[in-house]
């Protein structure tokens, strides 16, 4: 079973490889993205020493580490699954023997794979060469940072999923996938992290999963959290992760029967 | 066991229409008017194993949307359905791994990955083992002639060679009933030729029951013992083909070219008693000669009288039978 989705991750991965002008260009864009973020918050500064209890040292961590973080669990999954559902390719895949979402994800895994290992990891050296980032040395810190990160490849692909699944329901969904991108960066945490929003807003954004994509990964590793938060944020990415289940499976059951076939 | 056994078979469709105008635009988002479609009209059909079954029909017929539901696509709105002793939809993961599909115009192969690793994705995803697997897969790469581009990326190869392709992934896990909707769209004769044969070959080895749609008729009769034709989501004709061509074929018809001029009442007063309409004048005639009527018999009622310089025997093709039948309905004739 798991060889089989396996197998996926592999053939995902080679595809990559043939596309790798792609990939490239992906280096140099997120390269720009910790430049910019990383002055724009040394410019908010200025001479302060610390903003709610954030190091400058910190806070630049906290922008490479999320930004090369997002390399790894961003994917187009939902714009995949639009595409197929419009052009009607989905019925090719429900002729196959495998589960059509849970193989979606696995495909989004093989290409967080090969960015993981050919641009973050090494983009990550290069941006601690460059910034003064502080990564923390310890064994266990590095662990409870890949455990959470996978929570949040998972919660960030459900996302994705539960976007791309609307086409069923509204055949064009370009809009709703670009906002839904723009407001993921927002509200995970991403482009401010959370604890810097207002209060009113921080509580909001407490009772959404977002926070679980970015903020709590990248928190984990530029700040060094007490053991008892760490859990706490898994916790919570655990939560997020089942609940989110539930509106993928109603959908996608639904989305079953209601299916027309685009195109003969 | 039947391979496909639908009682009632029925699906359908909800078509939302849009009014026209701007007004209509701003109407339509608070409430959409629809129509249901009914795409396919309790169908029976009934498939033994080992069966070639060629089901045609005109575009829209519901041929489709058929084999969507017989595959497991599509869900049907009425009716019981049976395939491998699967209800297709609801046993959706064990019920694919028993049936091989091919979609002329569709790809189901990956389109930037070589050949070779399409088929071995396929491998784990029906978990074939693997010495079953690299014999099968030799066979079928012999008698496909595809050796030659196994290691190129799909997108790279010809419209012939993919579909040569598309056949061996459908069949590399051995199912016991194959789908094919338009294979040989685009193809040329050769190929078509080649496609043909192997399915052919296929049936008889391994008794694959196989059910092809097609609007090339040449395929279903180099192929098909049995026809099935659709008609606004009715089946409207199912049995062989020489029945078909026995039952709504015109019979044959004679052509002749005389030497000397004859009216159309001598010659009708010479095949006096024969089945048959005579049509033409002055040196050329055609004779529509009703089923039963000889050739020799006309002749030898003519030849004492008139001198023949040349003459034609024409047979209505399966393609001019299918033709009369969508045009006209198969009312007028039952």
């Amino acid at each position: 079973m798991l060889n089989t989705y396996m197998e996926l991750v592999r053939i995902r991965f080679l595809m990559m490889l043939a596309y790798r002008v792609k990939y490239y260009s992906g280096i140099i864009i997120y390269s720009l993205n910790i430049g910019v973020y990383y002055f724009l918050w040394m410019a908010i500064y200025g001479e302060n020493s610390s903003l709610n209890g954030t190091t400058p040292v910190q806070m630049a961590t906290y922008v490479a580490v999320a930004w090369m973080s997002r390399a790894f669990y961003f994917n187009n999954l939902d714009r995949e699954i639009a595409a197929e559902i419009r052009d009607g390719t989905v019925a090719i895949q429900l002729i196959r023997p495998y589960h059509y979402i849970l193989v979606k994800c696995f495909q989004g895994l093989g290409e967080g794979i090969f960015r993981l290992l050919l641009f973050s990891a090494p983009g990550l050296f290069l941006v601690s060469l460059v910034f003064p980032i502080q990564l923390p040395t310890g064994v266990e810190d590095w662990g409870w940072f890949v455990l959470s990160l996978v929570f949040a490849f998972v919660i960030n692909s459900q996302v994705n999923v539960i976007t791309g699944l609307m086409a069923f329901f509204i055949m064009n969904n370009t809009g709703l996938i670009r906002g839904k991108r723009v407001l993921v960066d927002l509200l995970s945490g991403l482009l401010i992290p959370i604890h810097l929003f207002p209060e009113w807003a921080g509580k909001i954004l407490a009772f959404l999963p977002f926070q679980g994509i970015s903020y709590m990964p990248s928190t984990i590793l530029s700040r060094g959290l007490p053991t008892s938060e760490i859990i706490q944020f898994l916790g919570i990415q655990m939560l997020w992760l089942i609940l989110l289940l539930i509106p993928i499976q109603l959908l996608w059951m639904t989305a079953r029967r209601r299916l027309i076939v685009q195109g003969g | 066991m039947r391979s496909i056994e639908a009682k009632g078979l029925t699906k359908d469709f909800k078509v939302y229409q849009s009014r026209s105008g701007l007004k209509g635009a701003f109407r339509d988002l608070l409430n959409r008017k629809y129509r249901m479609i009914r795409a396919v009209d309790h169908i029976n059909l009934s498939i033994e194993q080992g069966e070639i079954v060629g089901y045609i029909g005109e575009n829209g017929a519901g041929k489709s949307t058929t084999i969507k539901m017989l595959t497991g696509i599509l869900e049907p709105t009425s009716g019981t359905l049976q395939v491998n002793g699967y209800d297709p939809h609801r046993e959706r993961e064990q019920f694919v791994r028993t049936i091989g599909v091919v979609f002329g115009q569709r790809s189901q192969l990956w389109w930037d990955i070589a050949v070779r690793e399409s088929f071995r994705l396929l491998k784990k995803l029906y978990r074939i083992p693997d010495d079953s697997y690299r014999q099968h897969l030799d066979r079928l790469v012999e008698v496909l002639e595809i050796g030659s581009f196994l290691d190129q990326p799909v997108r790279k190869l010809s419209l012939g060679q993919r579909m040569r392709c598309e056949l061996a992934a459908a069949l590399l896990h051995r199912p016991r009933l194959l789908f094919l909707d338009e294979p040989t769209i685009g193809l040329d004769v050769l190929v078509k030729e080649n496609i043909r044969h192997f399915l052919k070959q296929v049936n008889k080895e391994y008794g694959t029951t196989i059910l092809l749609t097609t609007h090339d008729l040449s395929d279903i009769e180099a192929l098909c013992s049995r026809v099935v034709m659709l008609d606004q989501g009715k089946i409207i004709y199912d049995g062989d083909l020489e029945r078909l061509r026995s039952q709504w074929g015109d019979g044959r018809r004679l052509i002749l070219e005389l030497k000397d001029e004859i009216s159309l009442s001598a010659l009708n007063e010479r095949s006096h008693g024969l089945a048959l309409r005579w049509e033409g004048e002055g040196t050329r005639f055609v004779a529509h000669m009703e089923n039963g009527t000889g050739v020799s018999d006309v002749l030898s009622r003519l030849v004492p009288a008139v001198t023949v310089r040349e003459m034609k025997i024409e047979e209505a093709t399966t393609e001019d039978i299918v033709r009369r039948i969508y045009r006209e309905g198969i009312t007028h004739h039952a």
